[in-house]
């Protein structure tokens, strides 16, 4: 028996469709008043599967108010799912209202809609936060039935993700009987996602298709020995270009697209329609190559992880990887984006960067046929999103603690926040939660009789709906050529420029002029050496299973034969000279090369934990008088070189590493400051805009980085400091991953001395001088700049020309 | 060491200036109580501002024994900052302005100063060949020395331009950094404070273990305007 009506049993027929049967499951789901996590692949027609018990509803029983709330990661993807739902409203003649709220809807709008809400509403977690922080949102969400939240695999673990979740535990403390449907990607931790769905919610899994068709590029003797672009490989990837309909080429970097984009339009003789795709560029430019890329115009894109979500073309039949591909669900995500049809398998080509990246490609691909899903769980919630919440809550009406604190761990990135945790966001939102309580006569939130906190002036009220949202874009500088803003660059990026540096952005070679008013001045370009934007966040590291999986392949010649000639010869070389690591085990050698001397520690633990090994690494081995004298830090890899043979590997790396020198470092550390800077802008300490005083750019009167010291002296337990370290954990400090890595190690060196550099170390030590090496002292940095000048003036007032 | 109007002055680590011969240590923009006018309106920032300004000059106070302290301006973040000193800072203040003959610039940020706290206000202040003030003027006599701009170096270097407090000085007037703890900055290549400085100047730019001179050309002409300390 169905239960899908007659209607839509016609509908679908008429576009010669069959429901899926998952489809059917989440009709009677919905039915039972089920929640649901859907994970399905791409194509699977995920959002309409969301959408049909909706429509079935409201088809039998239409209703005035809110039905069903829809939320999105991306403001797109929620405009594009308006678009394609409006079709079968429309042809079935279902007279059901759906609207779009993000940040782009016009104020007047946002008004009606509160008054008088559409049945559907398509939003994003941030206007859907400011949404519940108003009085009316009782009102608004009483005659709700059902959430939609898509791609929840991108949201579950990250701000926004905590964000949303918050506002679900106000959703359904509104309004208990709703149902949640998440819809959502094949992934390693599916029951972490299902809790963050609903409490109650069941799986419901899509089969996947046909296995998909991975190739490797063949380098046909030019493999290189370093780098992470696959540049040699740029002829081959046009020649599938040309045999392909529309290839979707992905890459790691938005620094890589840009090179790539521009190396393949240096061999573009046909001029085929190739485009660039990634998140600093403007977002008017992005939906042009979306539409353009919609409309079959396009043959080719060159794209981020901006492309990873978002919406489906059916006309891709070809995806290419450039650089290796980090983790396996993640290329599966990836590859999925191409041929949205079950029958057909997908196609796609894998570039490796160099000859490391090679075996990580073959473990990858291996991985994605035998649908071994890595990633790691979604981490608990953050405390800053907690201490926004609490403020957006007293926005929306009068609270008492008890009440606020069981609403809120009923979210599942809450589930584990203990009350004192609670108590102390509350107690820092309320005046600032410090211990010299100096500003309880500015508390923003004034208690009544019965104890409920109110917000103190409607004044608040505005600052908050100002500054909410929990993305912190503030270290971004736009750029501007012409009229034209292109899109934007980090900052740290922007301050190592000097006027009339070349650069490559937006797909274009650009000088540089300067900064006015806060936005970056930039110029055509016609020659020079051009530097690439680095984006600090930009790369994923490699994820663990990936990295055991590679470590596991060293040990397995008898898999060899399928590399190439040259990624064997290597793999023999180094059996030979050295060994390989293995998990479990650290391999380290050490070799003098020049007058230096060099450690490799292969950690395998990922660019970020490996970049925060070598900061502390560099610390220590002053101590130890080894002269440290830099490092480079890689996926597999960190090395550091010094003027002293760093003979006691051991000491070097004992776990209480992450003690004094991690304590030192975290002082200096302008990561830790910027991770401040975020916390301390999320949580209402640091305002992004004032009521009544818009600040021009992103003009701050005070430093966060002094904030950040004088907390960290006076009261190095306060909850935003708290909130900063449970961020290093992970992310671009990354110190859990170190942390268990350290301890793996521990007693299970495998350390190697040897007379001169390792077949595996060649990699690692090629990126040397690529990379940057981190910040020097800033008072050798000003002295070096200084005789720098003075070597310039003698060159000057010199001798000979 | 820097000399001005024929007096020799030392700028020290701390953003203060040393006027040896006269046994005068000269700090600017103190900023006392930024924090909790902050907090009034709704951004708590952490509350040891003042303590923590309080201790830089105390420290400084201890190092070169001045007879006399001259604080340019701006010594307190508005005009209710003196109302909402903590009881402790208050008092360390207190025992501050009474070590020495203090005198307290009036400022923009602080036109009356509170007076209970010991020392005395004055408009313009002269000492021998130098004035002191808090707003640098154009028409000044040489020998000015003044607060108010917070101007900050930023330096090119081989890693990536470096941006830190610094005095900017020429022939006739010195310009000092701010010495309260949460203060901002302004470029001191930002026409608002080179105008005042032409043709020809130099900075004395804080590092962290020691002071660092370039002449001004040396000197990136932007900052981006979030400072990395």
């Amino acid at each position: 028996m169905s239960d899908l009506p007659r209607i839509f049993e016609d509908w679908f027929a008429s576009r010669g469709w069959r429901p899926h049967a998952h489809q059917k499951k989440l009709l009677t789901a919905a039915k039972n008043g089920e929640s649901v996590l859907l994970i399905a692949p791409t194509g699977g027609g995920k959002t309409l599967s969301g959408f049909l018990p909706t429509l079935v509803d409201l088809a039998a029983a239409p209703q005035t108010g809110l039905h069903t709330l829809y939320v999105s990661p991306l403001k797109a993807l929620a405009v594009d799912v308006h678009r394609n739902l409006e079709q079968p409203i429309a042809e079935m003649g279902l007279g059901i209202s759906t609207e779009t709220r993000t940040g782009d809807t016009p104020p007047a709008k946002k008004q009606r809609q509160r008054k008088r809400p559409p049945n559907v509403l398509m939003t994003t977690p941030e206007s859907l936060a400011l949404l519940l922080a108003t009085p009316d949102a009782a009102q608004m969400f009483a005659t709700l039935r059902r959430v939609i939240i898509d791609e929840v695999h991108a949201l579950a673990g990250t701000k926004r993700g905590d964000l949303l979740a918050l506002g679900l535990s106000r959703v359904r403390a509104l309004n208990r009987d709703i149902h949640c449907v998440g819809l959502s990607a094949t992934v390693a931790h599916p029951n972490a996602l299902r809790g963050y769905v609903h409490p109650s919610a069941r799986i419901i899994q899509v089969p996947g298709g046909k296995k998909p068709k991975i190739g490797i590029v063949s380098a046909h003797g030019r493999m290189p020995w370093s780098g992470h672009m696959g540049l040699y490989a740029v002829p081959e990837v046009y020649a599938e270009i040309q045999n392909h309909t529309t290839t979707l080429i992905f890459v790691n970097t938005r620094a890589t697209a840009e090179i790539v984009f521009q190396a393949l339009w240096r061999i573009n003789e046909l001029n085929l329609p190739i485009a660039l795709h990634h998140g600093s560029l403007d977002r008017e430019q992005r939906r042009k190559v979306e539409a353009a890329m919609a409309a079959g115009k396009l043959r080719a894109v060159v794209a981020t992880s901006s492309l990873d979500l978002g919406i489906d073309w059916g006309a891709v039949d070809l995806v290419i990887q450039m650089g290796a591909p980090k983790g396996t669900a993640r290329l599966v995500q990836r590859i999925g984006r191409s041929n949205h049809r079950f029958d057909t398998p997908s196609e796609a080509l894998l570039v490796p960067g160099n000859r490391f990246e090679a075996l990580e490609c073959t473990v990858a691909r291996a991985g994605v046929l035998a649908n071994v899903l890595d990633g790691d769980p979604p981490r608990p919630g953050t405390l800053d999103v907690l201490c926004q919440h609490i403020m957006g809550m007293a926005c929306a009406g009068p609270f008492t603690a008890d009440d606020l604190y069981a609403e809120v761990i009923s979210a599942a990135p809450y589930g584990g926040l203990a009350r004192q945790d609670f108590d102390e966001s509350l107690a820092f939102v309320e005046n600032g939660g410090y211990s010299l309580r100096a500003y309880e006569r500015f508390s923003k939130l004034v208690r009544d009789s019965s104890g409920r906190y109110h917000v103190r002036n409607p004044r608040l009220v505005r600052q908050y709906r100002m500054n909410a949202g929990v993305i912190v874009e503030a270290d971004h500088i736009k750029v501007r050529l012409g009229g034209r803003i292109l899109g934007q660059v980090e900052e740290y990026f922007i301050l190592g420029l000097t006027a009339g540096d070349t650069f490559i952005f937006g797909g274009r070679l650009l000088a540089f002029v300067g900064i006015r008013n806060g936005v970056a001045i930039a110029t055509p370009a016609k020659g020079g050496d051009p530097q690439v934007p680095a984006y600090m966040g930009g790369r994923l590291p490699l994820t663990t299973t990936l990295a055991d999986a590679v470590q596991r392949y060293f040990h397995t010649p008898e898999r060899w034969p399928e590399l190439g000639p040259e990624v064997r010869e290597w793999l023999a070389a180094q059996a030979e000279h050295s060994s390989f690591p293995q998990p479990g085990r650290l391999l380290v050698e050490t070799f003098p090369r020049g007058a230096r001397h060099f450690m490799v520690v292969y950690g395998f633990a990922g660019r970020n934990a490996h970049q925060t090994l070598g900061l502390l690494l560099t610390r220590r081995m002053l101590r130890y008088k080894y002269k440290p004298l830099g490092f480079v830090a890689g996926d597999y890899a960190v090395a550091v070189w010094s003027g002293e043979d760093p003979t006691d590997v051991e000491g070097l790396l004992e776990q209480d590493i992450l003690g004094d020198e991690l304590e030192e470092w975290i002082t200096e550390s302008n990561m830790m400051k910027r991770m401040f800077r975020t916390v301390a802008v999320i949580s209402g300490l640091i305002e992004r805009k004032a009521p009544g005083a818009e600040k021009t750019g992103r003009q701050v009167t005070f430093s966060s980085d002094i904030i950040y010291d004088v907390l960290r002296r006076h009261e190095p337990n306060h909850i935003l400091l708290r909130a900063t370290r449970a961020d290093a954990a992970s992310g671009l400090i990354d110190l859990k991953r170190l942390a268990d890595m350290l301890q793996a190690a521990h007693g299970k060196i495998d350390h190697r001395r040897l007379d001169r550099v390792s077949p595996l170390a060649v990699p690692v030590m090629l990126s040397i001088g690529k990379e940057s090496v981190g910040p020097a002292m800033i008072d050798e940095l000003l002295d070096d700049a200084g005789e720098s000048l003075i070597a310039e003036a003698m060159r000057r007032t010199g001798r000979g020309k | 060491m820097i000399e001005l109007n024929g007096v020799r002055l030392t700028p020290d680590l701390s953003g203060a200036l040393f006027w040896e011969d006269a046994s005068t240590l000269v700090v600017a923009d103190l900023h006392f109580e930024k924090a909790s006018s902050f907090a009034e309106r709704g951004q708590p920032l952490p509350p040891y501002d003042t303590a923590t300004t309080l201790a830089a000059l105390s420290e400084a106070m201890d190092r070169m024994g001045p007879r006399r302290v001259i604080c340019l301006g701006d010594s307190f973040h508005d005009p209710r900052a003196g109302g909402r000193l903590q009881h402790g800072d208050a008092q360390t203040l207190r025992a501050l302005t009474g070590r020495a003959d203090w005198i307290w610039v009036a400022g923009n940020h602080d036109p009356d100063p509170p007076e209970d706290l010991g020392g005395a206000v004055v408009h313009d202040f002269c000492l021998g060949p130098l004035t002191f003030r808090h707003i640098a003027r154009p028409d000044a006599t040489p020998g000015e020395i003044s607060g108010h701009f917070h101007p900050k170096a930023s330096v090119p270097t081989r890693w990536r331009s470096v941006v830190r407090p610094c005095f900017a000085i020429n022939a006739t007037r010195v310009i000092l950094p701010a010495f309260g703890a949460f203060t901002g900055g302004l470029n001191v290549r930002d026409p608002a404070i080179a105008s005042l400085l032409v043709p020809e100047f130099e900075v004395v730019v804080l590092g962290q273990g020691k002071l660092h001179r370039f002449p001004h050309s040396a000197l990136d002409l932007d900052i981006a305007p979030y400072n990395f300390k």
